[in-house]
């Protein structure tokens, strides 16, 4: 190659980059004309609003009057969460076991893996919990089993690529030495994936205390059903006093994960 | 062990000489031949080296013995048994009497050195007992006495990516040996070691080839090393073997003829012209 060659080659990327961003511009303002937002009149409002909520979202003595039944309301969603977490993470677990290339278990059982995994990720965890209201009503069983749907689908996802990207050679060793299948995973495959799969469920059950709120809302549980309540009864301190509970719990959570994170790698 | 001795080479009669037999093995992966009609017959205790070019075949033959490569036709007899013929328990049993020795130690990194040698042992036990890792005491004695003669006391507990690259190949050793095999097979084990260590493995390969009685098929594409401990040498060529015969008789020619022609720039110093 010439160096003319490079020069030309480096001009058409350029030229490339600028008609992308060119293409992104026109996307959103064209978005925004369809959709009637005036990006002016959104940021006017801002100020409006925090002056608002100085005035009305702050907790005031009938909030603190709440505040047991709110940590309640709290624990029962960080439960639910913890629990919907930790099945999903044991049956991906073996899901992923099942399905990987690495393991081959078998060609039929890593199809039929792929699938529940995309079926579960790619369903929103609020389409799951409108689906199981309509079966289950307005309980627990409906948010843990949309957290649970979403989160085998995530985690199944991740741990197959994990273990699908772990070594084969201990695997090849294994097996030369006449290995059964189960005793082979667990010793050559398990103890090399076992971190990165401990630290996927961290990341899903912090994504799972955030997403159990918004679902909470919906099946009428948990500390979301608390927050509605409030907020539609115009109590607007005792919502704000909820929303900062959810916002410390969350970050109590990431630091606690972050610390057994951590203390695993 | 009871007070008769149970098999052949223990009693007074005739030993049964050939440990593995090869017969017109052939292996071509989707129209491409990797190995094409390959005969060998390999005595019980022999030292035997297999050399060639990189892509010869050399590793494709190891394999197939052990059947981690399924051969495309041919018939392999180790220890008396059809090891083509072998249901999948068969086939499991009959690895746990081959040891296997890789270029690239494949051990489990994360674990010890310990538990990467009685993963030796996994092939002996039932899945249950296998799956929560429950080796017996004189298991655990056997692995420590290995690892002794191997010269790694002090990394028995010692995490495998802590190790040196002599020292995992060393524990590669370990965990072939603890199997009991009648045969060991060694792909390229001194491939990725720097010459010191290179030598400490071969001298280990030859020792326990002595005193045990294990028969070893390795291979290696250093011709000097090859022809410094080897009884015999195997030479393949395009998936053909070219030559099998004493180290002795392994001449400038010869090894022309294995490698092809760019073979004068290899060390054959030591060999006859």
């Amino acid at each position: 190659m010439t160096g003319e060659a490079i020069v030309v080659a480096f001009r058409r990327r350029q030229r490339w980059a600028v008609l992308g961003l060119a293409l992104v511009a026109a996307v959103t303002l064209g978005s925004a004309v369809v959709a009637q937002f005036d990006f002016l009149d959104g940021a006017a409002a801002f100020p409006k609003a925090f002056a608002w909520m100085a005035a009305n979202f702050v907790p005031d003595a009938r909030a603190w009057h709440n505040f047991p039944n709110i940590l309640t309301r709290l624990g029962e969603t960080v439960v639910v969460s913890i629990m919907a977490t930790t099945v999903a993470a044991l049956v991906s677990f073996l899901l992923a076991l099942l399905g990987s290339r690495t393991t081959r278990f078998h060609p039929a059982a890593s199809a039929v893996v792929r699938a529940v995994a995309s079926l579960g990720r790619n369903i929103p965890v609020v389409a799951w919990a409108m689906i199981f209201l309509l079966a289950f009503g307005q309980t627990f069983l409906t948010g843990f089993l949309a957290l649970f749907i979403e989160s085998m689908g995530f985690l199944t996802r991740s741990y197959l690529e994990t273990v699908d990207e772990a070594s084969a050679a201990p695997v090849e060793a294994l097996r030369a030495a006449g290995t059964p299948w189960a005793p082979l995973v667990a010793h050559a495959v398990v103890p090399s994936v076992l971190p990165a799969l401990a630290s996927w469920m961290l990341f899903m059950l912090e994504t799972n205390i955030r997403s159990a709120t918004l679902v909470g809302l919906l099946t009428g549980t948990g500390i979301g059903f608390l927050f509605d309540l409030y907020y539609k009864s115009l109590n607007y301190p005792s919502a704000a006093l909820t929303t900062l509970a959810i916002v410390v719990a969350v970050l109590l959570l990431e630091g606690l994960s972050n610390v057994l994170r951590r203390s695993i790698l | 062990m009871g007070p008769y001795p149970r098999d052949a080479e223990v009693s007074l009669g005739p030993p049964v000489s050939n440990l593995l037999e090869i017969h017109n093995l052939s292996k071509d992966y989707r129209g491409t031949a990797a190995l094409t009609d390959v005969s060998l017959t390999v005595k019980k205790g022999e030292f035997v080296a297999v050399i060639g070019r990189s892509g010869a075949g050399k590793s494709t033959l190891l394999r197939c013995i052990n059947r981690m490569v399924e051969p495309s036709s041919g018939r392999i007899v180790f220890d008396g048994q059809d090891m083509l013929l072998a249901t999948r328990r068969g086939l499991r049993s009959l690895r746990t009497r081959i040891g296997m020795v890789f270029q690239h130690y494949n051990l489990v990194p994360r674990l010890t050195v310990a538990e990467n040698v009685l993963h030796g042992r996994l092939g002996f036990k039932s899945s249950w007992a296998g799956l929560l890792g429950l080796y017996s005491v004189s298991e655990k004695r056997r692995a420590w006495e290995l690892l002794v003669q191997l010269g790694l006391e002090a990394q028995v507990h010692q995490r495998c990516d802590l190790l040196s690259g002599g020292q995992k190949q060393r524990v590669g050793i370990a965990r072939a040996l603890i199997q009991d095999p009648r045969l060991i097979l060694c792909d390229e084990p001194i491939a990725s070691l720097d010459p010191g260590s290179a030598k400490v493995i071969m001298d280990h390969l030859r020792r326990i080839a002595g005193e045990s009685g294990i028969t070893i098929v390795i291979n290696l594409h250093q011709v000097d090393v090859a022809a410094k401990y080897a009884d015999r040498i195997v030479g393949i060529r395009e998936g053909r073997i070219e030559y099998d015969g004493s180290p002795k008789k392994l001449n400038k020619k010869v090894v022309q003829q294995i490698y092809g022609s760019q073979s004068d720039d290899l060390l054959v110093g030591e060999l006859a012209e």
